[in-house]
């Protein structure tokens, strides 16, 4: 172990323990989650599968816990950990809060293990992404706005003039995200684990879909874009291609994202105008999300060779590939017509994978892997074969998911919609259920792909924790997995 | 006002904003300090200073192999 506590040159002491506490439950989440979604995955193939330990492991209870462990715990781990690690490296200060620190890994890893417990007991709010009931949304709010304090008090202190752009993204995914946690979580409580929402009808669900999509938009998409201005030069040992570009991607994604909401309600009761309005900002997004895109990938130009011998940065370039493949699919979805024909199939689950997967799931893995060394003292990971192992198994998995699903779910939206000549429908809905059981074992099978990478990345992590650290580093600084 | 005059106002002052952003973020006047600000990742090192500039400049596949 080495010390907590690692100075950088002449600059101030940086706090490593609680990043290497969140990189560490960033992978054992990462294991959790997808365990969970290989399980229901293989539910969908095998329902025998469901009885298990009925009711508690039944698909309905399942799938609420798998989303939450991967997005709020796999993922909300890593932007904790890469977010108290980036601020601190870029602003050259430590993490500003004291006790706060230290209370905002404890409070969210009690907040996940909450939601394990109360999930598939079957408390839910019924609302998607905000299914924890309203004594653990109020955790939620305190631990959020703790690690609000640690993060602007942090770059408050800063030694450096500038704020760079990795902490804007952070930034504004942290403040995004409280406001619409406190604004789609108002509920009114009935009992200790029963509350009913604040909003009713139309607007309760414009409420949850404002909410949602900037589940996606700013947890989802901001705070790792953070991440990827900063490991992305970092890893590629050059400064990102264009910082004005990065200046304008900020303001034009965020300043985006927050009104595309409305398509997750495309064709329902919400008034024709919204519904319109999310279709146009969906489409605009579009070059934001590529203008990002692109500065991340071309940071390379000039050293795309790297790619060749370097497993952790192909992690990072080819997470940004998918980035530029979903939010192509994404804007393309939100069009009213192709809607039609994509909601409620697993056309749906397909592009929500390929972000995931492909985006969330790889840039954060790569970014574990640049820190691990770094954290653990060492000059590299303990095999970087097996990242390079990780690396084709978690992208032939995501590959398989997405290629299933939009089989799928094209399959799904065509029967529903064919109609005979008198006006009756063609099939019903369980024969697109039976020609949809090909596809959810190729799904099972590539997410049982991704799986097994995050399992080598486990025992990857612990070898390089446990090796002697006769190359333990004084200066915290530059040691990679080359 | 109606619901047509008010989109047209706000698609108006949006597309003002934008072009700010940009002309902002583009000024030849703040490209050096952006040059710098893009370095703020590797200002931590010991062995910093204004190396990542030069070499982005030079793109040599030289250069970059003798330093891995």
């Amino acid at each position: 172990m080495s010390s907590n506590l690692v100075a950088a040159g002449d600059h101030p002491v940086y706090d490593y323990k609680v990043v290497r506490q969140f990189a560490i439950m960033t992978i054992v989440w990462g294991i959790v989650g997808m365990g969970v979604g290989v399980l229901i995955a293989a539910q969908l193939y095998w329902p025998q599968l469901n009885d298990i330990f009925q009711p508690y492991t039944h698909f309905g209870r399942l799938r609420p816990l798998h989303t939450n462990a991967v997005i709020f715990a796999f993922g909300g781990c890593a932007l904790f950990g890469t977010s108290y690690y980036v601020v601190q490296r870029t602003c050259q200060a430590k993490l500003f809060g004291g006790w706060l620190v230290p209370f905002t890994f404890w409070g969210w890893q009690l907040v996940i293990v909450l939601a394990a417990i109360t999930l598939p007991l079957g408390y839910t709010t019924s609302k998607e992404y905000a299914e924890l009931e309203w004594p653990i949304d109020i955790l939620i709010a305190v631990v959020w706005v703790s690690y609000a304090i640690v993060f602007f008090g942090t770059i408050v202190k800063r030694k450096t003039a500038h704020i760079y752009v990795a902490n804007w993204f952070y930034g504004g995914f942290i403040l995004t995200v409280a406001v619409l946690h406190i604004v789609n979580s108002a509920a009114i409580p009935v009992s200790w684990m029963k509350s009913y929402s604040a909003y009713a009808g139309a607007a309760d669900a414009m409420v949850q879909w404002w909410y949602g999509h900037n589940a996606v938009g700013f947890f989802l998409t901001a705070g790792f874009l953070g991440m990827m201005y900063y490991f992305v030069p970092k890893q590629a040992d050059r400064p990102v291609y264009s910082y004005q570009l990065s200046i304008v991607h900020f303001w034009a994604l965020i300043s985006i994202y927050i009104w595309a909401g409305a398509h997750h309600l495309h064709y329902s009761a919400l008034p024709d105008w919204a519904q319109s309005l999310g279709m146009v900002m969906s489409l605009i997004l579009l070059a934001p999300s590529w203008g990002g895109m692109i500065n991340g990938i071309m940071t390379l130009s000039g050293a795309w060779h790297k790619l060749r011998t370097d497993p952790t940065l192909r992690f990072l370039v080819v997470s940004l590939s998918f980035y530029g493949m979903s939010t192509f699919e994404g804007p393309m979805m939100s069009i009213k017509t192709v809607n039609a024909l994509s909601h409620n199939t697993d056309w749906t689950i397909g592009h929500v994978h390929s972000g995931a997967l492909g985006w969330v799931a790889m840039i954060s893995i790569g970014a574990v892997y640049h820190l691990l060394p770094i954290l653990f003292g060492r000059k590299e990971m303990y095999s970087v074969r097996l990242i390079n192992v990780h690396f084709w198994l978690a992208t032939i998995g995501t590959v398989l998911y997405i290629a299933s699903m939009w089989v799928n779910g094209i399959m799904q939206g065509l029967m529903w919609r064919a109609f005979n000549d008198d006006g009756t429908l063609t099939y019903s809905f369980v024969e697109a259920v039976q020609a949809s059981y090909p596809g959810y074992l190729v799904r099972f099978i590539g997410g049982a792909f991704f799986f097994s990478g995050m399992l080598l990345m486990a025992y990857n992590a612990y070898r390089t924790a446990q090796a002697p650290s006769e190359e333990k580093t004084q200066t915290g600084a530059e040691p990679q997995a080359v | 006002m109606d619901k047509g005059t008010l989109g047209a106002i706000s698609t108006v002052l949006v597309a003002i904003a934008f072009a700010g952003v940009c002309w902002w973020a583009f000024s030849p006047k703040r490209k050096k300090r952006f040059d710098d600000a893009a370095n703020l990742p590797f200002a931590d090192e010991p062995d910093s200073d204004t190396k990542q500039e030069t070499e982005k400049n030079t793109p040599s596949t030289d250069d970059v192999a003798r330093r891995n």
